[in-house]
């Protein structure tokens, strides 16, 4: 019995500590004037890892987008409300960001890609953020925990250049 | 984000200083609002010293796309370091902008 929960532990720590070799987490109020500390900190984290300054500022750019979304159109009805972005590279090289937040969950299947050109006539000023993210990762999905929204999009590393 | 214009004969400067997002990008929209407004028709706009772009960003210089072709007002950018100049290839829209890469090509293409 003993030894079985040995392996078992062993399993469960080779899982832990190998699957996730960096993981860093930022709670901060939910207002435009954090993009520029969101930015800085998903900047210092990506540090670690060998990729070029255009690459590094794509990813910071699709979090940035997902956060500046989450900002203007959650409709979180808590004026004190929080964002939380979690960033975490897993060993078989993949970067995944998580924004977390309690406003109110959005449908990325609703969204279609922007048409430049249609958007260029309308003269209107929004609309491409998430035609942006969806061209720089590989996946987005979105889900609902405990009433919290959580936006996760993941990226294979290397990135194309 | 600081914004500086500077008004010559042949053109109208707007330099960007920091990063253009979410937050600052109404600063531009206002910056070539006012120019507009002095009817200005030649705009060029300073990079140099811009240090990352989000869509928001994008989107104030989408907007005036097609004002400035109905009223034959020229916009062009130069100074773009790679970073944010890919973030412009990304969505095609240097193809629908003209971006040069010096000041003195800026000027030339303001002439013209």
């Amino acid at each position: 019995m003993l030894y079985i929960l040995q392996i078992f532990t062993n399993t469960y720590f080779y899982h832990s500590f190998k699957k996730t070799v960096m993981h860093r987490n930022l709670k901060i109020s939910s207002k435009k004037e954090s993009l520029k500390a969101i930015r800085t900190f998903v900047s210092e984290a990506l540090e670690e890892l060998s990729i070029s300054d255009v690459e590094s500022n794509m990813l910071i750019l699709a979090v940035d987008e997902i956060c500046a979304n989450r900002i203007i159109h959650s409709h979180s009805l808590d004026n004190n409300s929080f964002l939380e972005i979690v960033i975490r590279i897993e060993a078989n090289q993949e970067i995944v960001f998580e924004i977390i937040d309690s406003g109110i969950p959005y449908d990325p299947t609703t969204h279609q890609e922007a048409n430049l050109i249609q958007l260029i006539q309308s003269k209107r000023k929004g609309g491409i953020g998430l035609t942006l993210v969806k061209k720089i990762m590989d996946t987005i999905e979105v889900s609902t925990i405990n009433n919290l929204s959580i936006f996760r999009m993941q990226k294979k590393l290397p990135l194309a250049s | 984000m600081n914004i500086t214009t500077n008004k010559s004969e042949a053109y109208f400067q707007i330099e960007l200083d920091g990063d253009l997002d979410a937050s600052s990008c109404l600063l531009l929209d206002n910056a070539i609002a006012n120019a507009i407004q002095e009817g200005e028709k030649s705009l060029i706009i300073d990079c140099k010293k811009l240090q990352y772009i989000s869509s928001a960003g994008l989107g104030v210089f989408m907007s005036y796309i097609q004002d400035f072709e109905e009223s034959k007002t020229k916009m062009i950018l130069f100074g773009l370091a790679d970073k944010v100049y890919n973030v412009f290839r990304i969505l095609g829209l240097d193809e629908l902008l003209k971006i040069v890469d010096s000041q003195e090509e800026a000027i030339q293409v303001a002439k013209i």
